[in-house]
């Protein structure tokens, strides 16, 4: 995904001499290309993500599309408050961009593993708040955002994410609406960011049993697309969220939301994601997500534990 | 006033919207001295009408605030959003009542707005806010964030080869703040000359003395080693204050820093140099006084 950020950074920043980027000394064989096509709108701004964030804001201010970048939890909770105050409150056209979004830096430890972003992120206002599931939607993701005149967060996986979407696809992808990745009327996946590999592979799983699971790639957390939401809950049976974030206050906490203040619809809702503590595992990122029930086989687990029994044997019978 | 939902969150534009804009600033030193003193008169009576804070750290700032709106920044009242306006950010937001009445003053909005300073429905916030407030170009109230902001406004200015200077005033307390000194190392790197930042020096922080609290000495070296150039000055004498400000920029390629030493509460004699005038607003007496003070000096 981050391959497909800069690739189209730099493509879309030889059309706009506004767009600068911002890296707080992190990037390493990543935003090269940027710096060397556009080296006095590079900057890097050492180790210092509060000043980093206040720079792009004051250049914002002037006028300026400015891309802050670093990883994991540096350039959205280190400067929280430059954040909400300096660029927020401004409505300034900057760009927070991280990388290792969710358990992206497994092995590195809890000071990597950026698992309550979007929670913090969702609750500022003005911030929109985008987690794309492939490098496609990666790509969509930040021409879409610079068109978006106020504060964005891009939260990215790692690297080597797989493309979940056709090349040619010709993607409607427009933030604030969800993409349909997958058509089924017997439950209903949503998923943000790197989850959505997990959640077609699940989904295929499922249809193998004659279980039709319709997948939403909810790319924007912020504003969520609600819409999608009830319709999901209205023309299926289940709806489960997927996210490599905190069970608190991302897009479990979101949807949630949305389904608690419908009084039209009751629908069994289950939201996996990352619990709320700091894990003593060492590991990958496939295997902490394995480990917090986020692989392919603990989410059919879940399911089976926490979905099916509410759905009682009719529909689901070949799946238990 | 403003309080009706009409008016609410946005004070009327350019009270002097038909005045020519003036880009060199003629007022001589009485004038600035007049300006200073009708600072401080605003400043004792917002901050009595509305029973607030910071009547000491607004004092200290005015004779700066005097020589900044009369005789150094490049602005005008009836194009706040000129875009080649030299920036001006109170990193020290809680001084908001001094920077709005010098605004009112210099004709940003009309003087009688400032009444509405901290009351219901008002767009005039206890810390310095942008919204609807013509000529604020920031909005801030924690501390450590106006010279970063600064510091992105001085680049864009340098790399669109746009005329303006970026002035940012800051607390000396909020020097203990570690964005402050990520900012110096950021724009002496960038050598943003376009960039001056000014110390009210008052050497009282919330809790008590500057010297004791968390010392800054040797202030003026440090703000050097970091590759500023500096400026010491009487943050009370104008003309000593716009000599500096005129200097500008100090060494080629560095940005500027103004140390300006300064009493808290200057110029209303109870209230000078105590830690109490960072909170206590003024009550009927003492606004007597301090108006009585202020028309004899």
């Amino acid at each position: 995904m981050r391959a497909a950020f800069i690739r189209t950074l730099v493509e879309l920043a030889e059309a706009d001499s506004r767009i600068n980027l911002v890296v707080g000394d992190l990037g390493f064989g990543v935003v090269e290309p940027f710096a060397a096509r556009f080296p006095t709108r590079f900057i890097n701004a050492g180790v210092a993500e509060q000043n980093m964030t206040g720079v792009a804001a004051g250049m914002a201010l002037c006028g300026k599309i400015v891309f802050t970048y670093s990883i994991a939890n540096f350039p959205t909770l280190r400067c929280l408050e430059q954040i909400r105050n300096d660029v927020c409150c401004h409505g300034a056209a900057v760009k927070i961009v991280s990388v290792g979004g969710g358990l992206g830096y497994g092995a590195l430890g809890v000071s990597h593993h950026a698992t309550e972003d979007i929670a913090v992120l969702r609750a500022l206002p003005n911030m929109t708040v985008v987690a794309p599931g492939d490098p496609v939607e990666a790509e969509l993701a930040t021409r879409a955002i610079i068109d978006e005149p106020g504060p964005c967060y891009l939260r990215l996986g790692k690297s080597g994410e797989p493309r979940l979407h056709p090349a040619n696809s010709r993607l409607d992808f427009r933030l604030g609406k969800a993409l349909t990745v997958l058509e089924g009327d017997d439950l209903t996946l949503i998923s943000t960011g790197t989850m959505l590999a997990t959640a077609v592979q699940v989904a295929e799983l499922l249809a193998g049993q004659g279980m039709q699971a319709r997948v939403l790639s909810m790319h924007t957390v912020k504003p969520l697309d609600s819409e999608a939401v009830l319709a999901a809950a209205r023309q299926t049976a289940a709806v489960v969220t997927l996210e490599e974030h905190s069970v608190i206050g991302g897009l479990g906490s979101a949807v949630a939301e949305v389904l608690a203040e419908s009084d039209q619809f009751r629908v069994p809702f289950k939201r996996l994601g990352v619990p709320p503590v700091f894990t003593s595992l060492v590991g990958s990122q496939e295997y902490l997500k394995a480990a917090h029930g986020l692989s392919v086989e603990g989410i059919l687990n879940s399911l089976g534990e926490f979905i099916w029994p509410r759905l009682g044997q009719r529909a689901f019978a070949a799946a238990l | 006033m403003p309080t009706n939902p009409e008016t609410r969150r946005s004070l009327p534009w350019g009270a002097g919207s038909d005045r020519l804009y003036n880009m060199l600033n003629t007022s001589n030193l009485d004038e600035c001295r007049a300006l200073a003193r009708r600072i401080r008169r605003h400043v004792v009576r917002m901050t009595h009408r509305a029973k607030s804070s910071h009547a000491g750290s607004s004092l200290s700032m005015a004779d700066l605030l005097a020589v900044l709106y009369s005789r150094v920044l490049r602005v005008d009242p009836a194009r706040p959003h000129w875009p080649d306006r030299d920036r001006f950010i109170l990193s020290k937001g809680h001084a908001a009542a001094a920077a709005y009445a010098a605004l009112a003053e210099r004709g940003f909005f009309p003087v009688a707005a400032l009444e509405s300073f901290y009351q219901d429905g008002s767009a005039l916030a206890g810390h310095i806010t942008h919204t609807g407030v013509p000529g604020v170009d920031a909005s801030t109230g924690s501390l450590g964030h106006g010279l970063g902001l600064a510091c992105g406004m001085a680049l864009a200015g340098r790399r669109d080869a746009r005329p303006y200077r970026v002035f940012a005033l800051l607390s000396d307390g909020e020097c203990d703040e570690g964005s402050i000194w990520e900012a110096l190392l950021f724009a002496a790197h960038e050598g943003l000359e376009n960039l001056v930042a000014i110390v009210d020096y008052n050497k009282i922080q919330s809790l008590g003395r500057v010297e004791d609290v968390m010392p800054l000495e040797p202030f003026a070296d440090k703000w050097r080693a970091f590759g500023w150039a500096v400026r010491e000055t009487d943050g009370h004498d104008l003309e000593a204050i716009s000599t500096a400000l005129d200097a500008v920029p100090f060494a080629a390629g560095r940005p500027n820093c103004v140390i300006a030493h300064t009493v808290k509460g200057k110029g209303v004699s109870f209230m000078e140099d105590k830690l109490l005038w960072h909170y206590r607003p003024p009550d009927d007496q003492e606004l007597r006084l301090a108006l009585a003070e202020l028309e004899a000096s």
